[in-house]
């Protein structure tokens, strides 16, 4: 029997986040490739760094930033009236963190790849940056900002070690599909495991698949109408 | 009040030239200004600061009564505040959009009817109707320039400025369209600044023209002016040619056309769509110079004239000489001791009926 309840809150973090990301991530990636200042490397960097952190570092920074001993633990507590690890709101926080790579770098190439002079035209025909923005350049990157959101969801799908540190393993609200296996191979119970394994194989399987199809444009050759 | 433009910019570069431009002149409705230069003289640079996609250093643009730049007070207009209509070298045309979305792009701050009726204006005046679906994709190169030149007028703007109009055009096409353009620029009675590297559609579509070289502006006048009296040798180098003086054909038979200048009856291979009032445009190093009573020559046109001035340029010389119209020509410094060429000196001007260029103009 496939846990169910785990899927569901997989996909509500999964989902959310690439929500999130898809309204945080555009204006940091749209900073990332078009500012000219000289130390924008260093801001790159902190965005790339989720890539290569093993999660348990991470989730272990995250876990002390949100705690009841840090300013912001303390602050959001005395604001909500509990504390922020072991919450789907916490893990919601660190997979966003956890991912923010992922959408923010498909965006930014995206944006990269948009011809500087298209923008310059739009803005000699009274066109504000703002309205360039979602009027030209959000449409011609259109591809990449699928993809941003795709891989973050995929990504936060099989998180495992951050959730483990800043979510714990709370049934419906922090348990994931990938703690779920975890628990059920550990109980000797690798029938359930399989089930609840291929199902996430064939999901991610069908995220990728959308992925490339977009990038490659596999519709542009059917015949329009 | 007088209306002009007044530029005066300074820009720096890592790896080129610096430019340091200032040209003013008066402006009216319909006023054409022609930056001409070749490329990497930096005239795109100074098309683009006027636009305000480019910040010089230090400077000031000012434009009829408006100060567009000027660093020492701390004023930067944003392009978006100019109302400048502006074509890049390759259209730069939105693919996302169709047609009429290029043109409706910059009408945003009009009601949805009056985008439309401006639209719909447009169209009909750059010739565009049964396009307003197609994508920029979908065009040929031709329509791809109306489309982009719609784009920038539909707007109203105060000045227009086009880089390389027509340089991204087939040879055929050009010279269609640039006769085409020039209808089209005065019908608009809109102030233009023109950058191009091709002198022909500096004499064509120029009222004023500034002649640009290694970031410096280095005469400014009319084209006629520039052309035929180049204030110093770097000014006849860039332009390239010397001769331009104005003609009428009269006749033509065997693909060869016969025109007159001043009374004086040249000949010049048949070219496309010059009419009868022409521009004739010799290049002084395609005219070869003889002493008086000739051998037969292939060249079609002899021209008798006496020299007026013999300028000395390094291992060249460039010899004037009047033959009922002014006439340059370039020879070497050995010519000019062999036959003791100075001024007074009767010679014939020997000029092959292909290196005179007709273009045409309007009459006058």
């Amino acid at each position: 029997m496939m846990n169910w309840i785990a899927i569901w809150v997989t996909f509500k973090l999964a989902g959310l986040t690439a929500l999130v990301l898809l309204v945080v991530g555009l204006p940091i990636a749209y900073w990332v490739s078009f500012s000219r200042w000289r130390w924008k490397f260093l801001i790159e960097s902190v965005v790339a760094l989720p890539l290569v952190l093993p999660p348990t570092v991470l989730g272990f920074y995250i876990l002390v930033a949100i705690g009841p001993h840090s300013p912001f633990g303390r602050f959001y507590s005395e604001l909500i009236g509990h504390p922020l690890p072991f919450t789907f709101e916490g893990l919601l926080l660190a997979s966003i963190l956890y991912s923010l790579p992922f959408a923010v770098q498909p965006f930014a190439a995206a944006f990269e790849q948009v011809d500087r002079r298209l923008i310059e035209a739009s803005w000699t025909l009274g066109v504000s940056k703002l309205s360039t923005f979602f009027k030209l350049i959000v449409p011609l990157s259109k591809a990449g900002l699928v993809t941003g959101a795709v891989l973050s969801f995929a990504h936060t799908m099989g998180e495992f070690g951050v959730v483990l540190m800043v979510g714990g393993n709370i049934e419906g609200s922090t348990r994931t599909v990938s703690i779920d296996i975890y628990d059920e191979v550990q109980a000797l119970n690798y029938a359930g495991a399989a089930k609840t394994a291929l199902f996430l194989l064939v999901v991610s399987y069908l995220v990728l698949l959308a992925v490339y199809a977009v990038n490659r444009n596999v519709w542009a050759a059917w015949p329009q109408k | 009040m007088a209306a002009e433009i007044d530029i005066n910019i300074v820009k720096t570069f890592p790896s080129r030239a610096t430019i340091r431009a200032r040209i003013r002149y008066p402006v009216e409705a319909s006023t054409v200004l022609i930056l001409f230069g070749p490329s990497g003289s930096g005239k795109t640079t100074i098309l683009r600061s006027i636009a305000g996609l480019e910040w010089p250093e230090e400077g000031t643009i000012q434009f009829v009564s408006r100060a567009w730049l000027d660093t020492a007070s701390g004023i930067r207009v944003a392009p978006q505040d100019r109302h400048i209509g502006y074509m890049p070298q390759d259209y730069a045309l939105f693919p996302t959009h169709t047609v009429a979305g290029n043109i409706a792009y910059g009408l945003g701050q009009l009601s949805s009817h009056d985008r439309r009726k401006r639209v719909d204006e447009v169209l009909d005046l750059f010739q565009l109707r049964g396009l307003e679906v197609a994508k920029p994709r979908e065009l040929s190169g031709g329509q791809q320039q109306r489309v982009a030149l719609a784009r920038a007028v539909a707007p109203r703007p105060l000045l227009l400025l086009l880089d390389e109009p027509l340089s991204a055009l087939d040879a055929p096409t050009r010279l269609h369209l640039r006769d085409e353009l020039r209808n089209l620029l005065k019908q608009l009675a809109l102030p233009s600044i023109i950058v191009t590297h091709d002198w022909t559609e500096a004499l064509t579509l120029g009222d004023v023209m500034a002649v640009i070289s290694a970031g410096n502006v280095l005469q400014v006048g009319t084209p006629i002016e520039v052309f035929s009296r180049p204030q110093n040798a770097d000014v006849a180098h860039v332009v390239g040619v010397e001769t331009v003086v104005k003609g009428r054909v009269v006749g033509s038979a065997n693909g060869m056309l016969r025109v007159t200048v001043n009374g004086i009856t040249l000949t010049a291979v048949e070219a496309e769509s010059a009419g009868p009032e022409v521009f004739v445009c010799i290049r002084a190093e395609d005219v070869v110079l003889e002493r008086g009573g000739t051998a037969a020559s292939s060249a079609r046109n002899h021209l008798s004239g006496t020299v007026t001035t013999v300028t000395a340029l390094g291992a060249l010389a460039r010899v004037k000489i009047d033959c009922g119209f002014p006439l340059v020509a370039l020879v070497t410094r050995s010519a000019v001791e062999e036959f003791g060429l100075g001024p007074g000196l009767p010679v014939v001007a020997a000029i092959k009926a292909g290196a005179v260029h007709l273009v045409s103009r309007q009459g006058d």
